[in-house]
């Protein structure tokens, strides 16, 4: 690593000041929920850290995670992290095709063994391995090459960190998470469909600076994946009001009251969106007036429904319910009726007494 | 990757509320139907009043208590009063719930604001409590209440109970509290129709059967 | 378990029906119902809590009226019931009930609590666990004529002096006259005043009217043992007559419990409608009075207040007419605390006054109306029903109270306006 130039000397290159370096140093700080104090010290260990090579791989996706970071816009320091580091293998990035691009990936495997990071989006087919291959090699066989040597693997975009999509009921390929083939190195997972661009990049920037981040228990650095959208949502005096919107037409939707109605996901989904936002801090979902759909969840493509309410139930209620009515009234009149037999038959045994047998009588005893 | 969390939430609003629907639903219908087809003889007395419309009428006019029965047992009454109405109120207006009713039956309300609710459901499960304290405490009640009783109290304080952590994020995973509510409502559900929680749908027949006994005769009810 | 303890479930067996299922489905054991209790207001004790007095009946509801509970017994853990649950209930289904309907006006979920008494005993009494007294007079009833024995002699005789001290003729046995008096055998024993008064009220109003020789006895001791057999051969015998005369109209004397078997038990005692129709007789007073046929002039300037009697007013729905008749007579009419619907049992109906074994818990009840009466301070209590009038009397004096107590009938007798 000692070839790769160093931070300070890129910048000089790409023409940014030192003035908009710190300036990203900070908002990174904030976004990584850090103390202020701790903005020279990013700047440092970033202007300090050598360029790790960084090979990112694309296994079953729709190229949307790479199409997300590529566009993520000023400041154009996010372009430079990238610059940061020497992004080895990308298949859709790199210029070099076919058997070149396979040569850089595994040169620089055996370069930088043991301290590469891997960036993988997409997920791994289990049940064919042609299903999703490159340059021949199956994706299972390329990843768990690949990650051998890895220092860490960073999982982008939910299909790499939970299946996603690919594995959405019912799993035509077999396709699982990265994490349910690799289990013997660090993984990040930074999911979305597609992950905030920041959020990527902010990522990849505290792995640089401190190492892998606190995560939560879905492999979630913390300081990105901690609230849910619900919490920070702007429509949320809408929600406590019980103002809600009951189409995507209707006068509450225009004047922006809750989507929860419409299936909004918010409260079960934890991501920035609603703080950090998309394409520069413009919107995000809900704002465009769309529910969240969850994507930052395992399994959201199943979990219930997209517009149905988080409160709605989500199995088979109509053929149950349906099944209960005719089996209650059934089984009611079939209890009825048990119980019209039994008092008939009491009626049938009715021993008729007077006032003279009233009385018990005397045990043999 | 799973989230368990997520896991459980889908558990308890699919496979098991699936579950608790169908013993709910055909469980309350069994008890009700069951009481329907045993019927009762035909009175042969000539009616003085009117039985059909007393009977009617008891199942609103007993909702209230008679004078003096307040002083009586304050806790109890009171107590009861606060409870149904806190728990009708969480249920009944808070939107996402509305949002469930209209899933399974097609019928929807307007609902009330958080304020509203979450005062509903705070006041509901401090009466639910001071019932459980009366039940506990007062010898008529204790001698009356079998651990069923209890247990039907205190999973009928539960969902308020998990709804409002969940929605304040009081403490635990939102999603996991999420789960946990619908979870305990679901057990609510299956346990409904073996239990006494059945008065809330028996009770109208109660009354019925009271003021239809007693406007035969002309009486009161 | 002997053969009566079974006759005794069999028979409640046979007493649910859909109302005491809706009952027990509703019944969240909130201990209401206590407060209502004269019994447990005088004891605090919580064992004479109402509901818990139907126990039994609940428990065969339970294992064999509902597919859960039947699943349950299948299982074997269903409540069965032994001899000694019967030995058990009876303090509580004869001692310590009067049956006076208190706690089936305030049951929130409006369980007829009371109803489910009668059918308790229905069950208490098969099985051979009714007490000694209320058997003992129902063996008289049913050799004789009347809970006292034979009573033949006794009618007679009050009617004769009844003719003697009105001048008015009354007729045994006659055919095709409107009402058919029965009286019950507390009135013929202890307040036959209230023939004549019946007499001397009728003949200003034009009443047709007969007393049978043969069912004159208005009680209905099966009713209060809770046996159906014996009630139904009871009101049979009343029915017959009635009908043997064709009499319009059976007047129901001032008996609580006479009322209840006559008019809303009887017709489904004996599966038929009457071939006539019962009136009680302070209806018929009303009646007459709101047809300008009863007449009075003068009124009592005694401090007078009125105790209901529960089988009459709150089970029995004649409530408004009695006070309409004594605002009538009766210059300073109080009414007690709870008066009308809630008014508080006499402390002794449904069988308690006959019963000894319930004599202590009989006076301990009695203490409520004790305060009631002592905070309005009568000089006379008026009343509609014989035996209230009975317990009321003996009570009061019992409790060193000096206050009379009398009937409704004899009391509008009594300011009758003789003129024409």
């Amino acid at each position: 690593m000692s070839s790769s130039p160093l931070l300070p000397k890129m910048m000089k290159a790409h023409g940014v000041s030192r003035r908009s370096f710190l300036k990203y140093c900070a908002s990174l700080t904030s976004l990584m929920a850090l103390p202020p104090a701790m903005a020279p010290r990013i700047a440092h260990a970033l202007e300090t850290a050598p360029r790790p090579s960084v090979i990112w791989l694309s296994f079953q996706e729709c190229t949307g995670c790479t199409e997300a970071i590529t566009r993520s816009s000023a400041p154009s320091l996010e372009e430079l992290i990238f610059d940061s580091i020497s992004l080895d293998y990308h298949h859709t990035l790199q210029a070099a095709s076919g058997y070149a691009a396979e040569q850089a990936r595994e040169e620089a495997m055996k370069e930088h063994h043991g301290k590469y990071l891997v960036i993988v989006d997409g997920s791994i087919p289990l049940d064919e391995p042609g299903f999703s291959a490159i340059a021949g090699i199956s994706n299972l066989d390329m990843l768990k090459e690949t990650a051998e040597g890895a220092a860490a693997i960073v999982s982008v975009g939910t299909c790499a960190a939970y299946g996603g999509l690919p594995q959405a009921n019912p799993n035509p390929t077999g396709a699982v998470a990265v994490s349910d083939i690799i289990k013997d190195k660090p993984i990040i997972n930074v999911p979305g469909c597609p992950p905030i661009p920041m959020v990527m990049t902010a990522v990849l920037a505290h792995y640089l600076t401190f190492g892998i981040p606190d995560l939560d228990e879905l492999g979630r650095p913390k300081a990105f994946f901690a609230e849910s959208i619900h919490d920070r949502c702007y429509r949320r005096p809408f929600y406590d009001k019980g103002l809600f919107a009951e189409s995507f037409d209707d006068a509450g939707a225009r004047a922006g009251w809750c989507l929860y109605k419409l299936g909004c996901k918010g409260p079960t989904t934890k991501s920035v969106c609603a703080t950090v936002k998309w394409n520069d801090s413009t919107s995000f979902p809900i704002e465009a007036g769309h529910g969240c759909l969850g994507c930052t969840e395992p399994d959201f493509w199943d979990n219930g429904g997209f517009y149905k309410p988080l409160s709605a139930p989500a199995g088979e209620y109509r053929r149950m319910g349906q099944a209960a009515l005719v089996a209650g009234v059934a089984a009611g009149i079939g209890g009825g009726y048990l119980a019209k037999k039994n008092k008939a038959k009491a009626q049938a045994d009715h021993e008729t007494v007077d006032a003279f047998t009233l009385e018990k009588e005397e045990s043999e005893s | 990757m799973n989230n368990p969390y997520f896991d459980l939430l889908m558990f308890a609003r699919g496979p098991l509320f699936d579950l608790a629907l169908l013993v709910f639903v055909a469980g309350i219908l069994i008890r009700i139907v069951e009481i329907l087809v045993l019927g009762r003889k035909k009175d042969f007395s000539k009616a003085k009043g009117k039985p059909v419309q007393q009977g009617i009428k008891t199942i609103f006019t007993r909702t209230l208590p008679r004078p003096g029965a307040i002083k009586a047992n304050p806790i109890t009454i009171v107590g009861g009063y606060v409870f149904h109405i806190g728990f009708f109120i969480a249920f009944l207006l808070f939107v996402p719930h509305i949002a469930l009713i209209e899933a399974l039956t097609g019928l929807s309300w307007p609902g009330v604001g958080r304020v509203i609710i979450e005062s509903a459901t705070v006041i509901a499960v401090i009466a639910g409590l001071a019932l459980l304290y009366t039940r506990w405490k007062d010898p008529v009640r204790r001698k009356l209440t079998t651990w069923v009783d209890y247990l039907v109290l205190i999973l009928s304080l539960l969902p308020l109970i998990t709804g409002y952590v969940a929605v304040n994020k009081l403490f635990g995973d939102p999603t996991f509290m999420m789960a946990l509510h619908i979870l305990s409502v679901d057990i609510l559900m299956i346990v409904f129709p073996f239990t006494k929680l059945m008065h809330a749908f028996t009770f109208a027949m109660a009354r019925y059967y009271n003021g239809s006994i007693q406007g035969r005769k002309g009486a009161e009810s | 378990m002997s053969a009566t303890a079974e006759r005794g479930v069999n028979a409640l067996r046979e007493q649910i029906d859909a109302p005491v299922a809706s009952f027990f489905s509703s019944c969240v054991s909130c201990g209401l119902c206590a407060d209502a209790c004269i019994f447990f207001q005088e004891t605090q004790d919580p064992q004479y809590t109402p509901i818990r007095k139907v126990e039994l009946l609940r428990r065969v509801w339970e294992n064999e009226y509902t597919l859960f509970g039947r699943v349950k017994s299948m299982l074997g853990l269903g409540n069965t019931i032994t001899e000694e649950d019967f030995t058990e209930m009876e303090r509580l289904v004869y001692d310590s009930c009067t049956m006076c309907g208190r706690c089936t006006m305030v049951c929130p979920v409006g369980n007829d609590i009371t109803m489910m008494i009668r059918k308790m005993r229905e069950g208490m009494s098969a099985a051979g666990h009714a007490p000694v007294e209320l058997i003992g007079a129902a063996k008289r009833h049913t050799k004789g004529n009347s809970p006292m024995g034979d009573l033949s002699k006794a009618i007679q005789s009050q009617v004769k002096h009844a003719i003697a001290d009105t001048g008015i003729d009354i007729e045994f046995d006659k055919a095709g006259v409107d009402y058919l008096v029965i009286l019950s055998a507390q009135e013929i024993a202890e307040y036959p005043e209230v023939i004549g008064a019946m007499a001397q009220i009728f003949a200003k109003a034009g009443v047709t009217w007969t007393i049978s020789s043969e069912a004159f006895e208005a009680t209905n001791v099966g009713v209060q043992i809770g046996n159906r057999d014996v009630a139904k051969y009871l009101v049979t015998r009343v029915v017959e007559a009635a009908e043997k005369l064709g009499v319009k109209k059976v007047i129901s004397p001032e008996c609580g419990h006479a009322y209840q078997a006559l008019r809303w038990e009887g017709p489904n005692l004996i599966g038929r409608e009457y071939g006539f129709e019962v009136v009680h007789i302070i209806e018929l007073l009303d009646q007459l009075r709101a047809e300008g046929k009863l007449k009075t002039s003068g009124k009592d300037t005694d401090k007078i207040t009125f105790h209901d009697p529960c089988q009459i007013n709150r089970r029995g729905g004649i409530n408004k007419e009695p006070r309409r008749l004594l605002n009538m007579v009766a210059e300073n009419f109080v009414e007690t605390d709870d008066a009308g619907t809630m008014n508080w049992c006499c402390s002794a109906g449904g069988g308690v006054g006959a019963n000894e074994r319930a004599g202590d818990l009989k006076n301990a009840a009695f203490q409520l109306k004790k305060r009631q009466f002592e905070k309005v301070a009568p000089d006379k209590i008026v009343t509609m029903c014989a035996f209230c009038h009975h317990t009321l009397e003996n009570a009061l004096e019992d409790n060193d109270m000096d206050i009379e107590v009398a009937g409704l009938t004899e009391m509008m007798a009594e300011y009758l306006d003789d003129e024409d």
